[in-house]
């Protein structure tokens, strides 16, 4: 019901080509995840779904093409979590939650009970509640994260892009944010598409890969699939190994070049 | 909510503040205070006088504070665009061209010619600004700013060059800003464009809250980033070009006041515009007070008097507070 399509999409900045015309569907309540190296066009794909730059080709969101919709009508659909939110330093957690729920705001209007009700109840699912009064800036890394997220949920939008959404935090962080996201994908039926570096932590959350390499797409399938030494070796241009734990759990190492 | 309930308290004590100011303003002169024989002082002098530096002090203020927001900029104020740099220009091609061979007019023409060089002036930063740049950054947008006040400010030193000392007084005087000779008349110019662009900011206050978390952001959270600029703008510089046509150039009210009330209340602009008006219609009413006395019966400029004031009060502001956007 949430299928989110990416047909022949493309990308170019000044006729400068970012992303060649890639197609990729991700069913509803999947998890595709965007990996490759940095510039491969991660982001752009990501960006250009969210109406951020100007694309070739189509977005579709359960059948509907995302040029034909207005900003508002967009922003039900798609929510985006970008690498660095901003975070005005004063604004409190509950004001910025709320801030989530703005494309269901009439344009002279102000939020309404439900909408207070909506940023109320993501606070409490993602245990926030305590925090609803906190200053942005008394936040730590980790925090910030869960309330970036937590306005991303409120939006009700049920596709959600989260542009490295890991690459601040520390390995405990990392995990709780991306349970966070599995919980709600699970809880909600939400469609996600996230770009991440770490491909362990990849294959671990999403269930399909989708491999970038300047612009274009070499590989896709399950973890299991692109997560594999000769791949990872030709596009990241790395020597690595790639170990399988029992449950199919893939963890890529890094071989060290030479050792003394 | 407690921050909303907070929000009411620092807008009535602004609205008190204001009272005061009003209170002050009309009681104080050089004719004395209040009583049955300087009435007509009162009402013709002291009281437009007053209103009209608490429409001019509210105006510029929520201009600025609305400015700081669509900028995202905290040290940006309602001339940023050129208006001051339009407006200057037309005073002074008016005042150029003879004050007495204008004075039969029907309609008198140096706020006319404030007004739409101001108005002129930000268009074309505006078109300047979205042409030659990406619709999506503001830089674009105050650079051509920067521009338009240069090209406006040269015009002037040619025109002015070549002028008598009586008529680059008379500029020079326009320029600092002054209330000097307010009236009624003045007031009822002023107030419709005021009434309309404040409702217009006003309405944009949500707005401005959604644009603290950038541009990008907030076009993914469904606002029309580029309609809600281009109308904040145009309806702030609406505004402030009615007021600087009757005022002059008052310097510093658009960013300290709006700075000052973020500083106390916080960043919200659901707060931070309606209590810029309130505080920055006091702040006005009570700078030109000194204006009147000081120099009595000469009269100080209102322009010197609010940068004389407010910028020792921003200053100190600015160590005890932290400032935030």
């Amino acid at each position: 019901m949430s299928e989110l399509l990416f047909g022949d999409l493309s990308v170019s900045y000044d006729g400068r080509v970012a992303v060649h015309p890639l197609t990729l569907a991700v069913p509803s309540g999947g998890w595709l995840c965007l990996i490759g190296p940095n510039g491969a066009g991660k982001s752009s794909v990501l960006r250009s779904a969210c109406g951020l730059v100007a694309h070739g080709g189509s977005v579709t969101v359960a059948g509907v093409d995302t040029a034909t919709m207005s900003t508002r009508r967009r922003s039900r659909a798609i929510a985006f979590v970008p690498q660095v939110p901003v975070l005005p330093a004063d604004m409190t957690v509950y004001e910025y939650v709320l801030l989530g729920r703005s494309p269901f705001i009439s344009y002279f209007g102000v939020a309404s009970a439900s909408d207070r009700a909506a940023a109320a109840e993501v606070l409490g699912e993602l245990d926030l509640a305590d925090f609803a009064q906190r200053r942005l800036e008394t936040l730590s890394g980790g925090e910030r994260q869960r309330i970036v997220l937590a306005r991303a949920i409120a939006q009700g939008s049920p596709v959600l892009l989260l542009d490295e959404p890991t690459s601040a935090l520390d390995i405990g962080h990392q995990q709780q944010a991306l349970e966070l996201v599995d919980r709600m994908r699970r809880e909600r039926g939400l469609t996600v598409v996230s770009a991440m570096h770490d491909l362990t932590l990849a294959g671990l959350y999403a269930d399909r890969l989708a491999l970038l390499h300047e612009g274009g797409l070499v590989a896709q399938g399950s973890p299991a699939e692109v997560l594999r030494a000769e791949i990872l070796s030709e596009f990241y241009g790395v020597s690595v190994r790639v170990h399988y734990e029992d449950d199919g759990t893939a963890i890529v190492i890094p071989n060290r070049r030479t050792r003394v | 909510m407690t921050t909303n309930r907070r929000g009411w308290v620092w807008l009535l004590a602004a609205t008190l503040l204001l009272a005061a100011a009003v209170v002050l303003g009309v009681m104080v002169g050089p004719a004395g205070s209040l009583s049955a024989a300087n009435w007509n002082i009162i009402w013709n002098v002291r009281m437009p006088r007053v209103a009209l530096a608490a429409i001019v002090g509210a105006m510029l203020s929520l201009a600025g504070a609305s400015y700081q927001g669509v900028f995202r900029n905290p040290l940006v104020d309602p001339y940023l665009l050129g208006a001051a740099g339009g407006a200057g220009l037309g005073a002074t091609m008016v005042i150029a061209f003879g004050r007495a061979a204008t004075s039969d007019w029907f309609v008198d023409p140096l706020p006319l010619a404030a007004f739409l060089g101001a108005i002129a002036a930000v268009t074309v930063t505006y078109l300047a600004g979205a042409a030659f740049g990406s619709m999506r950054t503001s830089t674009s947008l105050v650079l051509a700013g920067v521009a338009v006040a240069s090209l406006t400010s040269a015009i002037q030193a040619f025109v002015l060059q070549r002028s008598s000392d009586g008529v680059i007084r008379a500029v020079y005087n326009w320029l600092l800003g002054s209330l000097v000779n307010a009236s009624w008349h003045d007031v009822r110019l002023v107030l419709p464009y005021v009434v309309v662009s404040g409702a217009v900011l006003l309405a944009h206050r949500r707005h401005l809250d959604v644009l603290r978390v950038g541009d990008d952001e907030a076009l993914t959270l469904g606002l029309d980033v580029r309609r809600v600029r281009i109308t904040v703008v145009a309806a702030a510089t609406i505004g402030t070009a009615a007021v600087v046509s009757v005022s002059g150039l008052i310097a510093f009210v658009g960013i300290v006041v709006p700075h000052a009330v973020r500083m106390v209340c916080g960043g919200s602009y659901r707060r931070v515009l309606p209590i810029s008006i309130a505080v920055g219609a006091a702040f006005l009413i009570l700078a030109d007070i000194p204006g009147r006395m000081l120099q009595n019966p000469a009269e100080t400029p209102l322009g010197v008097v609010t940068a004389f004031c407010g910028a020792p009060f921003f200053m100190v502001l600015l160590r005890t507070r932290r400032a935030t956007v």
